[in-house]
This record gives C-alpha cells, sequence and structure tokens, in this order.
C-alpha cells in the first residue's frame, strides 16, 4: 500500500487516539478525569479538524477548528467543573456492569463498528476514508457508556462524546458539513447540557441523589 | 559479514548489556532519589549491592530443593539470552535467528515459572503468596506481551525481531496509530512485569504488600545477587524492545564497527532517557490495590487488541 | 516369507492381531499375575513400538491397502494405510510404549487381579489401531464401538463405587450419541448408491447443503468423542476413574483418534472445505480451549484437573485446525498446510507430555495414595526421579522454550499470523481475538501447573503421611522416562517431525510446506521463510546451560561456594506449621476472583464462633444445568409419553401389529 501523506498520516493517527480516549473513558471510575479525558478529546478533535482544513485548504473548517476549541475544550468542561461542584458529585462512577466486561463488549463493538463501515468508506472520495469505521466505533463506545453508567453526570459526558464521534465522521468522511448545519447543532449541543443541568439540580432537590435509579420509582406500578 | 566478526559482535553485545544492566537500575533509583527531593545512593550502588551479596556464606533453608538452588543461574541464563538475542547494538547477529518475539515472550515466561516454583519450595506462607501474585500478574502480562508485538508484527510481515527493527527504523518515516496502542500497552506490561509501582513496589519491605520481593524471600548471597542481577537484566531488556520496536533509529548493522560508536552513543542516551521516563511516572502514581493490578493489565490485554484492529482498518 | 514385497498395512494388521492375541493369553494366565505383569505387558510394549516404526515407515511409503478375510459374507473388512493413519500409528505406538512399560510396573503393586484387565486394555489398543487404519465406514463404526466398550470396562474397573460407575455411564451415553451422530454422517456422505468403503464415499458428490449437513455431523460425533464444548462432561469424570495407565491411554490417545476421524473426514472424505466450517471449528476450539484451562485452576483432584487440561489442549488442537480450514477455504492453501500441521504436531506434543502428566499422578498415587493435591507436599525429597519427570511434564504443557508443547503453540502463532492474506473482514478480525484466547489459555496453563508442582512436590507435607513414600519403581521409571525423551526430542528437534508432517499434508492437501522451510536444516524452524521467523531450541538450550555451568564456576573462583543451612524465614512468627503454606485452592483464590462470574460456586463458610473452622468451596460447571440435565429431563418426559403405549394388555399390542400389516399393505400398493 503507498503510503500517505503526513496530513493523511496524522488524521489516522487522531482517529487512533480518538478511539483510545473513547475506550479510556469506558474504563474510567472517577468523574474529574472522565471531564478532563473529555476535553482532551475535544483537543484532539480541533487539531485534526485543523489538520483536514490544512491539507484541503477548506477556509470555513478553520473555523470549525476554533469554535470547537472554543466550546468543547474550554467552555462545556468548565461549565462540567461547575455543575459538579454545586452539586457536590466528585464520587467515583458506578457502573451497571463491571468493567471487564464493560471492556469486552467495547472490543466487540468496535470489531462490529469496524467491520459495518468498511464497504461505506470504499465510496467515501476523502484521503480519510478509513476514519469512518473508527468514528463509528466511538460514537458506539460512548453509546454504550451512556448505557452503563448509574450516574446522570457521565451519561451527559457521554452524550457530549458521542456528539464528539459525529462531527469526527462528518469531517473525515465528507469534509465537514455546511457551515448552518454545523453551528445549529453545536448550539444544540450547548443547549442540550444547560438544560441537562437544570434538570440535575431538580432530580437533586427531589431525589436527594443522582442515581438514575431512583428515576425508576416515577414509572405506574 | 563474515562468521568472525558476527561473534565478535555478539559476544560484544551480550556481555556489554549483561555489564550495563546494574547501572540502569542505579539510574532509575538515582533520578527516583531526586524527584523525592532525596541526594540518593548513586548510579553505582548497585554494583556494590552485588559485590557484597557475592562475598557472603550462602544461607538456605533445611528444606530447600535442588530446584531452588539451580533457579538463579537459570533465571540468569534466561536472561542472558533475552539480551543477547534483541537487537540493542545491532542486527543480524548470530543468535537473532535463533528466536523471535514469540521465543522471546516463552523465554520470559520460562523464568516467571522457574521462580514462582522456588518461591513455593521452601512451603512459607510468604513464599507461596509471592508465588501466587507474580503468576496472577503473569497470566495476563504475557498475553498483553504477546499481542503488542503481534502488532509490530503484522506491521512488518514477520515475527523476527530483526525484520522488525529493519522495517521501522530503516524505511522512511511512517505514523503507525496501532503502534500508538501498542505503545501503551507496552508501557503498561513492562511496568507489570518489572515489578515497578504501579504494580509492585521494589523497595517494600512488607511482605504483604510484595509480589516479586516475597517470592526471593528465602534467597541469600551469590543467589541473591544472581536473582538481582538478572532482575535488572529484564528490565534492561524489557527497555530495549521498547526501544527496538518504537524507536528503533541508530542500530548498526552486524559486522559495520563503523557503526558501533554511533549505536552505542545512541544506546546510551535512550537508556537514559528511558530511565528517567520510568523514574518519573514511579513518582506520579501510586501502588495500586492488589486487584486492581488485573483490571490494569486487562486494559492493556485489551488495547494490544485493539491496536490490533486498528491495524486492518487503518493500515491496509 | 518374501519381506521385499511387505506392505506397511499388513505389518499393522499384524500387530493389533498380536496385541489381541497378547489380551488373550494374559486372560488364560489371570491366575498368576507375575506372567501378566512380567510378560505380557512388556510383550505390549515392544508390538506397540513396531507400531510405531511402522507408522513412521507409512509416512514415507506411498499408501497401501488390503481387504482383510473378516466381517460379513459381502461386506469383508477395508484397511487401508496411508500417511495420514501412519502419523496417527506413530502416536498410538510411541505413547503406548511408555505407557505399557508403566503398566508393568504398576499393576504389580495392586490389589485387584490384572489379567482381565491386560485383556480389556489391549483390546482398547487393538481397537483403536484399527480404527486408525479402517478404510470403510462398517469397520471403522464397529471398531469405534468396540473402542468405546473396552474403555467404558476399564473405566468402571474399581466399579464397587458409585462415582465410578456414574462416570462410567456418562461416560458410554456421550460416546454412544456422538457414534451415532458419525454414523449418520456417513450416511450422508454415502449418498444412497455404492458401497461404504472410503473410496466411494470420497468419490460421491454432494451438493452444498449435504456437505455442511455432513461436516456438521462428523464435528459433533468427532467432538462428542475428543472432548469439545459443551460435549466435555464426560471426560472430567471419567478419565479420574480409570486406572492411571488407563487414564494416560485415554486423554493421550483415545481423544487423538477422534481428531483422527475429524481430519479424514473432513479433509478427506468430504473435501471441498468451506471457510465458514473452518470458523466454526475455531471458534469452539478457542472456546474450549479458555474454558478447560478455567476450570482447571479450580480443581484440586489431580486426575481431574489433567482431564480439564485435555479439554484445553483439544480447543488448541481444533483452533490449529481451524485455521488451516478458513485458511484452505478461502483460497491459501501454503497457510492451510501451516495450520494442520500446527495442529496435528500439537496432537502428538499432547498425547506425549499428557501421558507422561497422568503417568507421574499415577505413580503419586502408587506410592502415597492421594489424590487430593491440599493433602499432598514435599514430595520431590521422597521421590525424586518422578518429580524430575513430572516437572519436564509440566514445563511442556506450560508451552515454554525448549521443550515440546511451545513448538506446536509457536506453529500455531505463525499460522495465525496469516491472517492478513485473508479478505473477509470479519474472519481478519477474529484471528487476533483467538490468538489472543491461544495466549491467555497458554498463560494460565503455565499458571495451573506452578500450582500444581508446587503443592504436590515443593513446600511441606500438609497432612501426616502413614509411611514414608517410595519412588516409582524401575518399570515405571522407565515409562516415564521414554515420555520425557519424546518431550525433549519433538521440543529440540522438530524439523524431523514436521517433514514427516510434511507428508502428511501433501497426501491430504496435495500441497506442502514452501522450499525454503524444507531446506533450513535441523537446527532451525523455519516455517515459512527465514525473514518470516524462525526459532533454534538447541541454541536456547545451549546458551542457558553454557551460562549456567560459566557462572557457577566462575563465582566459585573469584568468590567462594560456601554453603549453611538454617530455617526458613519466619518474619519473627515461632509457630509456622506446614499447614500455613498455600493449598491448591488458595493458590487458585486470584483466578477465582477474577472469573467469578464464569463458575457455579457453592461455598460453606464456618460460623464465627466455630472452635474447628471448615471452610468447604465447591466449584461447579454451568453446563449440567444449562444443557445436560434440561435434556434429560426432556428425554424423561418424552419417555413418560410414549411409555403410554404399553398397555400390558395382549388384544392391544395384537392391534398395534395389525395396524402396521394395514399400513404396510396400503403404502406397498
Amino acid at each position: 500500500m503507498p503510503s500517505l501523506p503526513l496530513s493523511g498520516q496524522l488524521i489516522n493517527l487522531f482517529a487512533a487516539l480518538l478511539l483510545l480516549l473513547a475506550f479510556a473513558m469506558l474504563t474510567q471510575r472517577r468523574i474529574l478525569s472522565l471531564i478532563n479525558l473529555f476535553a482532551l478529546q475535544g483537543f484532539v478533535l480541533a487539531l485534526s479538524t485543523a489538520v483536514v482544513a490544512y491539507s484541503t485548504h477548506q477556509g470555513h473548517l478553520y473555523l470549525s477548528a476554533a469554535i470547537t476549541l472554543g466550546l468543547k475544550v474550554v467552555l462545556l468542561p468548565w461549565f462540567l467543573h461547575w455543575l459538579i461542584r454545586k452539586l457536590n458529585v466528585r464520587w467515583d462512577v458506578e457502573s451497571v456492569v463491571n468493567i471487564p466486561v464493560q471492556m469486552l463488549i467495547g472490543i466487540a463493538l468496535v470489531i462490529f463498528a469496524f467491520n459495518l463501515a468498511a464497504p461505506i468508506s470504499q465510496f467515501a472520495g476523502t484521503i480519510t476514508k478509513s476514519a469512518l469505521g473508527i468514528a463509528t466505533a466511538s460514537i458506539l463506545l460512548s453509546f454504550l457508556m451512556m448505557i452503563t453508567r448509574r450516574k446522570a453526570v457521565s451519561q451527559v459526558i457521554g452524550f457530549l462524546a458521542m456528539e464528539n464521534g459525529l462531527f469526527f465522521a462528518a469531517t473525515s468522511a465528507t469534509y465537514g458539513m455546511p457551515m448552518v448545519v454545523e453551528l445549529g447543532i453545536l448550539f444544540d449541543v450547548l443547549m442540550g447540557a444547560l438544560i441537562f443541568g437544570v434538570f440535575f439540580f431538580h432530580i437533586r432537590e427531589t431525589f436527594e441523589s443522582l442515581d438514575i435509579h431512583h428515576l425508576e420509582k416515577l414509572k405506574e406500578r | 559479514m563474515n562468521q568472525a566478526s558476527g561473534i565478535a559482535f555478539q559476544v560484544l553485545q551480550s556481555v556489554l548489556v549483561v555489564l550495563i544492566a546494574p547501572l540502569v537500575l542505579g539510574w532509575v533509583n538515582q533520578c527516583r532519589a531526586w524527584l523525592q527531593n532525596r541526594s540518593g545512593a548513586g548510579i553505582w550502588q548497585p554494583y556494590k549491592v552485588l559485590n557484597k551479596l557475592f562475598h557472603k556464606d550462602a544461607v538456605l533453608a533445611h528444606n530447600a530443593s535442588p530446584l531452588f538452588r539451580a533457579t538463579p543461574y537459570i533465571l540468569f541464563g534466561c536472561m542472558w539470552l533475552a539480551v543477547g538475542i534483541v537487537p540493542v547494538l545491532a542486527t543480524s547477529l548470530p543468535f537473532a535467528p535463533a528466536a523471535d518475539v514469540i521465543a522471546l515472550v516463552g523465554l520470559f515466561a520460562l523464568a516467571r515459572v522457574f521462580v514462582s516454583l522456588a518461591g513455593m519450595d521452601i512451603g512459607t506462607s510468604f513464599g507461596t503468596l509471592g508465588a501466587r501474585r507474580e503468576m496472577m500478574i503473569g497470566f495476563l502480562a504475557e498475553p498483553a506481551m504477546l499481542m503488542t508485538l503481534f502488532t509490530a508484527s503484522l506491521i512488518s510481515h514477520s515475527t523476527s525481531l530483526v525484520t522488525i527493527v529493519e522495517t521501522l527504523g530503516q524505511s522512511e518515516f511512517v505514523i503507525y496509530p496501532s503502534m500508538a496502542f501498542a505503545a501503551i500497552a507496552f508501557l503498561m506490561v513492562l511496568l507489570a512485569e518489572n515489578a515497578r509501582i504501579p504494580i509492585d513496589n521494589p523497595s517494600t519491605h512488607l511482605e504483604l504488600t510484595m509480589i516479586h520481593e516475597a517470592m526471593i524471600l528465602e534467597y541469600s548471597a551469590r543467589h541473591l545477587a544472581l536473582v538481582e542481577w538478572a532482575s535488572s537484566l529484564k528490565l534492561t531488556a524489557y527497555i530495549t524492545i521498547g526501544i527496538a520496536m518504537f524507536a528503533p533509529w541508530g542500530i548498526a548493522q552486524a559486522g559495520d564497527w563503523t557503526g558501533v560508536p554511533i549505536a552505542l552513543a545512541a544506546l546510551v542516551l535512550k537508556l537514559a532517557f528511558a530511565g528517567a521516563g520510568l523514574a518519573v511516572l514511579e513518582t506520579v502514581s501510586a501502588k495500586m490495590r492488589i486487584f486492581r493490578a488485573p483490571e490494569f493489565l486487562g486494559t492493556a490485554f485489551m488495547l494490544a487488541t485493539l491496536g490490533m484492529l486498528t491495524h486492518f482498518v487503518l493500515e491496509t | 516369507m518374501d519381506f521385499s514385497s511387505l506392505q506397511p498395512i499388513e505389518v499393522a494388521v499384524t500387530l493389533s492381531v498380536i496385541w489381541i492375541g497378547l489380551g488373550g493369553i494374559a486372560l488364560a494366565f489371570a491366575s498368576t499375575p507375575r506372567i501378566v505383569t512380567d510378560a505380557v505387558f512388556p510383550a505390549g510394549a515392544v508390538v506397540a513400538l513396531a507400531l510405531a516404526l511402522t507408522g513412521l515407515w507409512a509416512m514415507n511409503a506411498p499408501a497401501s491397502a488390503a481387504i482383510l478375510p473378516a466381517g460379513l459374507p459381502d461386506l469383508p473388512f477395508h484397511v487401508r494405510l496411508d500417511a495420514l493413519s501412519g502419523f496417527f500409528l506413530l502416536l498410538l505406538g510411541g505413547v503406548s510404549f511408555g505407557i505399557s512399560l508403566f503398566s508393568s510396573g504398576y499393576f504389580r503393586h495392586g490389589d485387584q487381579p490384572p489379567g482381565l484387565l491386560c485383556l480389556q486394555y489391549h483390546i482398547f489398543l487393538a481397537s483403536m489401531a484399527f480404527v486408525l487404519i479402517a478404510d470403510d465406514a462398517y469397520l471403522f463404526m464397529v471398531t469405534w464401538e468396540s473402542m468405546a466398550l473396552s474403555s467404558y470396562f476399564l473405566v468402571t474397573t474399581e466399579h464397587r463405587s458409585e462415582q465410578n460407575r456414574r462416570a462410567g455411564f456418562i461416560y458410554l451415553l456421550i460416546a454412544h450419541l456422538g457414534a451415532i451422530s458419525i454414523l449418520l454422517s456417513f450416511g450422508v456422505l454415502h449418498g444412497g448408491h455404492g458401497d461404504y468403503t472410503f473410496d466411494a464415499l470420497r468419490r460421491a458428490e454432494l451438493s452444498e447443503f449435504w456437505a455442511t449437513v455432513a461436516f456438521a455431523l462428523a464435528f459433533f460425533g468427532f467432538g462428542a468423542k475428543a472432548g469439545m464444548l459443551p460435549l466435555h462432561a464426560w471426560l472430567p469424570e471419567a478419565h479420574p476413574a480409570a486406572p492411571s495407565p488407563v487414564s494416560a491411554l485415554m486423554s493421550g490417545v483415545m481423544l487423538k483418534t477422534a481428531i483422527y476421524g475429524m481430519v479424514r473426514v473432513i479433509y478427506d472424505l468430504i473435501g471441498g472445505i468451506r471457510w465458514e466450517w473452518g470458523l466454526t471449528v475455531l471458534l469452539f476450539g478457542a472456546a474450549t480451549s479458555l474454558f478447560g484451562v478455567l476450570f482447571a485452576l479450580m480443581q484440586h483432584d489431580l486426575k481431574r484437573l489433567l482431564a480439564y487440561h485435555s479439554v484445553e489442549n483439544i480447543g488448541i488442537i481444533l483452533i490449529g485446525i481451524g485455521l488451516s480450514m478458513v485458511f484452505i477455504g478461502s483460497g491459501h492453501p501454503v497457510a492451510g498446510v501451516l495450520g494442520l500441521i500446527a495442529g496435528l504436531y500439537h496432537t502428538l506434543n499432547h498425547a506425549v507430555f499428557k501421558g507422561l502428566l497422568f503417568l507421574g499422578a499415577g505413580a503419586i498415587l502408587h506410592s502415597t495414595g492421594l489424590r487430593n493435591l491440599n493433602e499432598m507436599g514435599g514430595l520431590i525429597r521422597y521421590m525424586p526421579h518422578t518429580a524430575f519427570y513430572f516437572l519436564v511434564g509440566a514445563l511442556a504443557i506450560s508451552a515454554l522454550p525448549p521443550l515440546n508443547g511451545f513448538i506446536s503453540e509457536w506453529l500455531t502463532f505463525q499460522a495465525s499470523l496469516q491472517a492478513p492474506l485473508l479478505e473477509s473482514s470479519v474472519v481478519r478480525s477474529l484471528v487476533p481475538i483467538v490468538a489472543a484466547v491461544l495466549a491467555l489459555s497458554g498463560a494460565l496453563t503455565g499458571m495451573c501447573f506452578v500450582k500444581v508442582y508446587g503443592v504436590a512436590f515443593l513446600g511441606q507435607h500438609r497432612h501426616a503421611l502413614a509411611e514414608k513414600p517410595r519412588d516409582a519403581d524401575g518399570w515405571e521409571r522407565a515409562g516415564m522416562a521414554w515420555l520425557a525423551l519424546g518431550c525433549l526430542a519433538l521440543g529440540l528437534l522438530p524439523v524431523f517431525m514436521i517433514g514427516q508432517l510434511n507428508n502428511v499434508s501433501q497426501v491430504l492437501l496435495h500441497a506442502g510446506l514452501s522450499e525454503e522451510a524444507l531446506a533450513s536444516g535441523w537446527l532451525w524452524l523455519v516455517p515459512t521463510s527465514s525473514a518470516q521467523a524462525s526459532y533454534s531450541p538447541v541454541v536456547f538450550l545451549l546458551v542457558i546451560g553454557a551460562v549456567f555451568g560459566l557462572t557457577f564456576l566462575v563465582v566459585r573462583q573469584v568468590y567462594h561456594g560456601r554453603l549453611r543451612r538454617a530455617d526458613p524465614w519466619d518474619c519473627g512468627f515461632p509457630e509456622q506449621t506446614s499447614r500455613m503454606e498455600d493449598t491448591a485452592d488458595g493458590f487458585g483464590q486470584p483466578i477465582r476472583h477474577i472469573f467469578a462470574p464464569v463458575y457455579q460456586i457453592r461455598r460453606e463458610i464456618p460460623r464465627p464462633d466455630d472452635p474447628y473452622p471448615v471452610f468447604r468451596q465447591e466449584v461447579e460447571d454451568r453446563h449440567w444445568e444449562w444443557m445436560y440435565l434440561p435434556v434429560a429431563r426432556f428425554t424423561e418426559f418424552l419417555s413418560r409419553h410414549i411409555g403410554k403405549l404399553q398397555q400390558g394388555r395382549i388384544s392391544v399390542y395384537l392391534l398395534y401389529s395389525f395396524i402396521t400389516l394395514i399400513a404396510l399393505l396400503v403404502f406397498a400398493q
């Protein structure tokens, strides 16, 4: 296989780092480390968008990278840190299934995602089409993280990480979305995070805890 | 390259690495001391310890078997062979075709089995505790190491260390993302197999927190000296395997005497850097609870397997 | 007799018949056990060695066939000896040589008369030999059945124990389930025309669907005999119940006849291998190997532990064969050859080291009467020879260089690293996972044998022994030494055997290893090319040995060699007893903790104020609850309902005959 130009290799490297961070978030126990890993993931994402912008000479991707940097590396992590300080939730994250089983399911999802993306990536016209499989895998891993966590804050982080994966898939397969769509999605994410924050206060007031088990008491019988 | 030159290279590499292994350990301990704001014992301390131990009379328990007495020599022999195979100074040495990466892992496994058996030999609870814990660490560390090496093998289409070094070091510069996964997994395995923090504390005196030290509690004098020397050789071997896979520049060709000074200088520089890095890593981490260790190693195993899968997606 | 035109097949048949004859002699002289143990068993050993040499001869000669003057008038028995059968005859003969020598010493001091046992033993051996050379489905099934029956009688030798009877029942039941499946598979291959010779079965053209059905039936049937998941439940019951040499024979050789059957039917008779079949074999093999070793780590009965390790090693053999099938099905014959050779080499290795380990367990049982690891300890002082041979076996099974277990695992890894050749990305991702599972089970095996050797031979006695144990006697030592020598030879000089196995793959696949692989000489093992991989066990041994010797001498020269004895380190606590060292269960505690969901553990924990606390734990196989008991209950349910047909009144039975007659008359129109 002829080796890719340096930009292509860098993007593959960032894809691998993204997957690594998604896996690391899956196996993390402490909520502070989760937020830091999320911020790191945002940073890697911004770098990779910048590299794609440089190699394909698409100016609007520089703007995307800057927005990603501002929103996902600075604003959202700061907001999450403020949230957990206010809610006083500095505990260890508990999960529904234990960590080794989560890792095994994670590996199975990764294989599934790779096989799923293989025929699709043949049709993409970019230099980084093989990164599509990795993006799909990180989306699925973040979804798994949302499913297997008990505390609400980590579920939010899973949701945000999923959006990271989607963004990376878009950048690598189609060189980014139209600017309007991107701005719209980012605004939605910001609003979503704020609404989550409001809901957490309500849940905490009602149940004295953020364990989502308590939400099951709301069912009919 | 003729026979005599090759053999000379082989002997030079083996003897050199065996002699500087305690120095590597001393350097790591000295860096740790500096980071902990102590003045430390100096980088030559391990040599003084070895000398002191060799002078002493050996004390054996009444019921020690011949296996117990033979194990330090077998350990030392295994580690000597290991550093003879890894391309430290030069590739294409005469011994290099004797073992590939799988055989190298098998060699470390042989050493681990013998030292565990020796730990169980006397029949005290400390020895069996150490043996049990060592095998618990080993059963996950060995497959993780194997998967890491397989990632490198898949890239270079070979399990021979010579070919791996040549493919990764002497061809054009390419970034392999799967090697990123493999590097992290390898680092975790290195910490576990060489009994460093966060798995085991090499300077602990509390028997209940020991893993490696508990197994060799009964050894004294020359036996202990050989076991300690073999441990420092194992650390050096692991560091050189890491260098061969992830930073293989500067290794000479066997028979090429002009490349030796460069190779030596590169080796010293890399070992110093690696030793300092290891000391930093040990200082910022805390020792884990014993049953967190399998999770730690399980993560390494998963990362290495993930690296292999990533290779199939991104690099073919 | 014209020796120049002697065919290997004739020699093989003659030797097998001699075995039956020896059994008959043993029965005739059952009243004088001395003759049985001193003459018949050694004679059987000599016949075994001759059979092994015949097998070796057959691997290098063209296939020879014969028709025996036995069987039914129109269906005579056909026999044929080609390279594949020759390899397995070599395995049978070589391993049973050591086991027969051991038996000669073992049954000398036993309490049961060995005459009948010797008859059953030799019929067992002869049946296995005939299974390997059978060339038609009829002879194959007859000898398969006699193999199962004779081993059933051997397993229930000590029939006074309820547990042994139960073990024999389970064994016979699953053996017959497997036999029915194999019979059906032959039926599918037959296709409805021609006779049942293997030649006819080979030539029959099958559609894809029927070929897959035949494969599934054969895989299930031979897998039941081999002890594959989920039909393994008989192995941990039957192997401990039998006398130790018989366990060695069953674990070492009988399981391999099942592998022979699988290879023969799938590669030779069905042909046209599809990669989906290979993937099935691969996945079952991986699951079996991991399951086997995890359960072996939980056992404290030595023979049960070794039986679970047999399950694990069958899994490893299936991984090799599965890889081979995947590569052949995807059109890469050279990689397929590598996988097949890896699987077959492991078959031979396992026979040798498992036989050795069971013989060692038998020697321990003989000397001390102990089978429970928790009661042994410190035996290396009383049984140094047995300890040495057992160490060789333990190192071999843990796949440590430079012994033989490492060679076959190495070859299997090399085969799995050919995965980039495959196009299907699902299979290409699964092969590294299987390689990871193989590495994991190899490492766990090492842990298990450190436990076994450390608890049994090293340390101190855990319970007081009635009398000082004596070491194995001359015959027992000879048997173990032969097998240990086999482990060493197969480990140090693998190139010879690989050359022989190349002949086997030429016969089955019409493809062999590359030129460079075969031309590397006896010192270096090179499966594909030396740039890709090479290994030299002799260099390993020489360097380690040289460093050992040199260091010993140099240290004594430069410093000194003084030594004195003292008490062990007790951390200032003077009341250390031998009960404070780890038991087998204690050693396995980390694995129980880590893999807890896999096991079904029943615990009895003493009350805190109990003056004599006893902690009891039973680890059970979940397959009984998931599979075996539901099937048994369903069968009982069906039988109860069908039993209603048995009314007990004669007029009802006459009615049944009448209805059948009417039905036949209707259909015959």
